[in-house]
Order: C-alpha cells, then structure tokens, then sequence
C-alpha cells in the first residue's frame, strides 16, 4: 500500500514540475494558465456578450465598449421569430428514439460478438470497426434516393433510420469491447440454473452494461444532436428541421444581425451543454471508450 | 432411422446435419441490427461506387452509364483540385497543431493542481458544441468590421486590418483555426486517459536510472503513449476528409474555401450533378480507405492477439 502510495507521488511530481520549484513556480503558472484558459474561451464570451447587445450598439461604439444596455430581446427574437424553440424540439424528436434504437440494436449484435464463438464472429465485427470511419459522402447519395423511395425524404423518420444506423457500428464495437470484459462463469452459472440466452443477455448482460450504456449515451446524444449533414440532405421543410440546420435558415434571415444569430447559436447550445454538465464523467469516458484499446 | 434416410437421399441430410450442427443463437441475435446496417451502410457505400459511374441527376430511374468519365473529368477540374488542396492543408493543421497543442495540455493538466479540473472543462468544453454554432460563433470573431479581432487591431491602430474569411487567401486557414479550437480538448481528453495508464513503475524506474525530465518525456511518456498517438492521428485524419459543417456554415465553398464533402453537396444537391457528386465520394472514400485499412490491420493484430 505503502509504496503504491509513494510512487505515485513521485511520478505526479517528476511527471510535471519538482516537488521545490513547484511551491516557487506555482503564481506564474496560474497566471499563465488562467490567461490562456481566459483567450482560449473568448470566442464564447464574446457571442454571449453580444447576445445581449443591439447591433447598432456594436456598430455605433465598438465592439470592445460598454454595451448601452443590455436585455434578453435577442434570445426572444431567435427564440419564438426566428423559431429555434420549434428547431430544438425538432432535435429532440430526432435524437432521442435514435438513441433508443442505437442503444437496443448495438447491444443485440454487440451481444452476440462479444459471447458467441462463431464463424463470422471477427469479420461482422471488424465490418463494424471499418464503419465507424467511413466519410458520409458515400452514403450521401444512395440513402437519398433509398429515403426518396421509401416515401421518407422530409420526414424525421428518414434521419432516425440514417443515424441508427451509422452509429451502430461505433456502439456495437464499443459494447461488445465492454461485454468482453464480463467474466464468463457469471453466464455459465446462469445457464445451469436453466436461462435460456435472450434472457441471460436481458436479465443479467444488460444491466451490467449499464455504465458502459450511460457513457454512449451521453456522447451519442451530442453527436446526433449536433448533426447538421444529414438534417439538410434529408430534409425539405423547414419547420421540419433540427436546430443546427435552423441556425443556418437563421443565419439567412438575419444576415449581420449578429446579435440574433448569436443569441440563437447560444439557445441551440442549451441541450448539450446542460447535458455535459450533468452526465460530465459519462461524456469524458464516452470519448474515451473507443480509444481505450 | 437416420442411416436409413441418408442412405436413400444422401445430400438433404448432410446439408441438413450441417445447418443442425451451427449454432444460430448469435445469428438471431444478428439479424435485426445486421439488417439495418447492411441497407442503410453496406448496401449503399457499394451502390455509390455505380452512381458514380452514371450521370445520374437525382430524378432519372436509370441513368445512362457513363464508365470512368467522371473521373476523367475530375482530373481537370479546378475547384475539385481546390478542394483536395484545401483537405491535404486542413489534414496537415490536424495532426501537428492540435496532436502537439492537446498532448502539451495534457501533460501540464495531469499533474494534481488546484483548479486543475475547471481548466481541463474549459479546453474540452467546445467539443459540446455543434459545428453550426462554432462556425457562426468564429464567423462573429472574423467578421471584418465589427468582429473581435478586427476591433482590437483598429483599436491598437492598425490601418487595414485583414478580411479574415473575405480575405480569399486567408478565409480557409481561419476554418481552418476554428476547427482545430474544437479538436484540441478532443486530443486533450485523449492523451489524459492514456497518461492516467501509463504504469508509474515504469516512470519510477526511469528516474531512479537518472533521466531527466526532457529524457524521460522522449524515452518512457512518448513510447507510451504511441498507442493514445495512432488514435489521434486516424481521427484526426478521418475528421479532416470528413470536414464539412463548418465551411457549408462559413463561407459555403465561396473564397476558395472549397473541400471534397462540400463540393460533392454542392455538385449532388445544387447543380444535380449527382453522378459527379458520387465520383468525389468515390475518391474522398478511396482516400479514407487507406487509413480505414491501417486502423482494421491494428485492430485485427491486436484482437489476435488477445
């Protein structure tokens, strides 16, 4: 215990800085750091500054000076005219059954390659792998036209199938890493107490892949509502749109309002930030689970 | 009885002994997400590499097939050369500014400070916010007259400050510089949880040896982390072929900031050219390929391994 303590310790302190020019160097190091953190985040500080300004405020005095006043009139605007309320419903209509469908589907085929010795057992599964990377260029065209015969261009179902889809391959390869960790005798002890397999991967296989669930959840909810490509591809109607298409219809109706487009880019934020900031350690170890190989 | 049977039909039963003998549990458990994966991904990543030989316009039930023409065409097409440009530069700002910028972060960020995590949040935090939104966030930045940068270097006297985005020699590394703000929390994140693997015995060892600082970074950290590495670099490389959000958003492909994804868009959905369209897919997946290939050799190696 002890040694384990102590090295690490060590590590920490050769890692970074000596433990005695640490106590030395600490204020210009928060300094330092605390600037650039400052400069790194000024491109959001300044849309939510501006967000609360008059255009004719920043074109009469600047943009470095004190605003006249400031007021929510914007975020109305962008909200209720501009309908980005309407857009993040969308969104929301969008993201979640896909996150449903990804979660469930990945999960039976994540299944079935991490427990199941099996001819294409490694094919289906690097098949998945090589998926996860492919540009959606190539599908671009040939899902159009499938959702234009199908009857589903313009509808959100359209973009439910797309995403579903693509991301099973990332969920799948993410999962079933994950199932394969799970010790077998948990399965064979089942078994001779006579579970048949789909309810040892209900009952057993799948509560314990919960935590490894959360963390794709999380990221997959940010990827799929932050989606722009296949929501203008597939879409024609604009009351139909999620909101990071919106914000492009938005960004043509109020051309150099900048405040409006601002405030409206800082509301279709609102989801995934609060996401983040409630589910932070699922999306840290989302990003994570596809590197942890 | 099963003697007699394959006695007097001998091929049904062997075929049938076969199908008896394959356990179809893991096929049941396939089928529905095999299904989907195989209509809305396989299927039509082959099914692009036919429109791309067709002069399909989007509305035509069978189009006229036209062989490698497109391709040909390809060849001395200016903005399509534009776009490869431009990937091969944004590719090339991806996997050396932010790979080095993320690492370095990551590296001061894994020792134990105080406040270390409200520093780590505000390096990652752009990675939640849609490309649509950074764009139009960076777009504000840019802006020539008003924007931020433009109204710093008027207020510290400069006299012609720089158009940024409608500078056509600048516009595409100002997308560019908005992109590579996001990734570097991504790279960041990534280098954290591989030094939080790193085995500090393994440390330990190096500085009882009596390697400095820079030595043990260049001979224990870096080897370590080659694994952390190669990720980054493939996502970095896949990113930037897929780079598309923010230059739609930006500049739409105008001042010279064209890339292979938007200009299939705009060939495809503006111009209808979609058998065109379908030939820059064509290439931009032929492109991918490569790193998509070297990224399966690792996995297949590793999972042999296992």
């Amino acid at each position: 215990m002890t040694t384990a303590a102590t090295t690490g310790v060590n590590t920490r302190s050769v890692l970074g800085v000596s433990a005695n020019r640490r106590r030395l160097g600490e204020v210009p190091k928060y300094v330092f750091l605390t600037a650039l953190t400052i400069i790194w985040l000024v491109p959001v500080f300044a849309a939510l500054l501006t967000s609360f300004r008059t255009m004719d405020d920043i074109t009469l005095n600047g943009f470095w000076s004190i605003p006249s006043q400031f007021n929510l009139n914007n975020f109305a605007e962008a909200w209720s005219k501009a309908r980005v309320g309407n857009y993040l419903l969308n969104s929301f209509i969008i993201t979640l059954p896909s996150l449903f469908g990804m979660l469930f589907l990945s999960s039976l085929s994540a299944y079935a390659l991490a427990r199941f010795k099996f001819r294409l057992n490694l094919p289906l599964y690097f098949m998945f792998v090589a998926g996860t990377m492919l540009p959606f260029q190539i599908l671009m065209l040939p899902v159009f036209r499938l959702t234009n015969s199908l009857g589903l261009y313009n509808t959100h179902l359209a973009l439910i199938l797309i995403h579903t889809a693509f991301q099973l391959g990332f969920c799948t390869f993410v999962l079933r890493n994950f199932m394969r960790t799970v010790p077998g005798e948990i399965f064979d002890a089942a078994r001779v107490d006579g579970c048949n397999e789909f309810r040892i991967y209900w009952q057993i296989m799948l509560p314990l892949s919960l935590p490894a669930m959360a963390a794709l959840a999380t990221l997959e909810f940010t990827w799929v509502f932050n989606d722009y490509l296949w929501a203008i591809i597939l879409l024609s109607s604009d009351s139909l749109r999620p909101v990071t298409a919106g914000l492009a219809t938005l960004r043509g109706q109020y051309v150099t309002n900048w405040p409006v487009i601002t405030a409206g880019a800082l509301l279709a934020t609102l989801p995934t930030v609060i996401v983040f900031v409630f589910l932070q350690r699922y999306f840290i170890q989302g990003l994570t689970l596809g590197s942890g190989k | 009885m099963a003697t007699m049977t394959s006695t007097t039909s001998p091929p049904a039963p062997v075929f049938l002994d076969r199908l008896k003998r394959v356990n179809w549990t893991p096929y049941l458990f396939l089928a529905l997400p095999l299904a989907l994966y195989f209509v809305w991904i396989i299927a039509p990543t082959l099914y692009s590499i036919y429109l791309s030989m067709t002069d399909w316009d989007g509305v035509t039930a069978v189009p006229n097939f036209l062989g490698f023409a497109n391709y040909q065409r390809l060849f001395t097409d200016r903005t399509f050369n534009e776009a490869l440009v431009n990937n091969v530069r944004w590719l090339a700002v991806f996997i050396t500014v932010p790979t080095t910028l993320g690492l370095g972060l990551a590296l001061i960020f894994n020792q134990e400070m105080r406040g270390g995590r409200w520093y780590k949040i505000s390096f990652y935090s752009p990675l939640v916010l849609s490309l649509p939104v950074i764009g139009l966030i960076w777009a504000w930045v840019y802006q020539p007259r008003a924007g931020l940068i433009n109204s710093l270097l008027v207020g510290i006297g400069v006299q012609n400050p720089p158009g940024w985005l409608a500078d056509r020699d600048l516009a595409i590394w100002c997308i560019i510089a908005a992109a590579a703000w996001r990734q570097v929390g991504y790279v960041m994140v990534l280098y954290l949880a591989g030094l939080k693997n790193v085995d500090p015995t393994l440390v330990e060892a190096a500085i009882v040896d009596g390697a400095n600082r820079r030595q043990l970074f260049q001979h224990v950290i870096l080897p370590l982390l080659a694994p952390v590495t190669t990720i980054v670099v493939v996502i970095s490389i896949i990113d930037s072929l897929r780079a598309f959000d923010l230059v739609s958003i930006m500049t739409a492909g105008n001042q010279r900031t064209q890339v292979l994804a938007n200009y299939m868009y705009i060939q495809a959905f503006n111009n209808y050219k979609m058998g065109y369209g379908a030939a820059i897919a064509v290439i931009l997946f032929l492109i991918s390929l490569i790193f998509i290939g070297f990224y399966l050799w690792r996995t297949i190696r590793d999972e042999l391994e296992y």
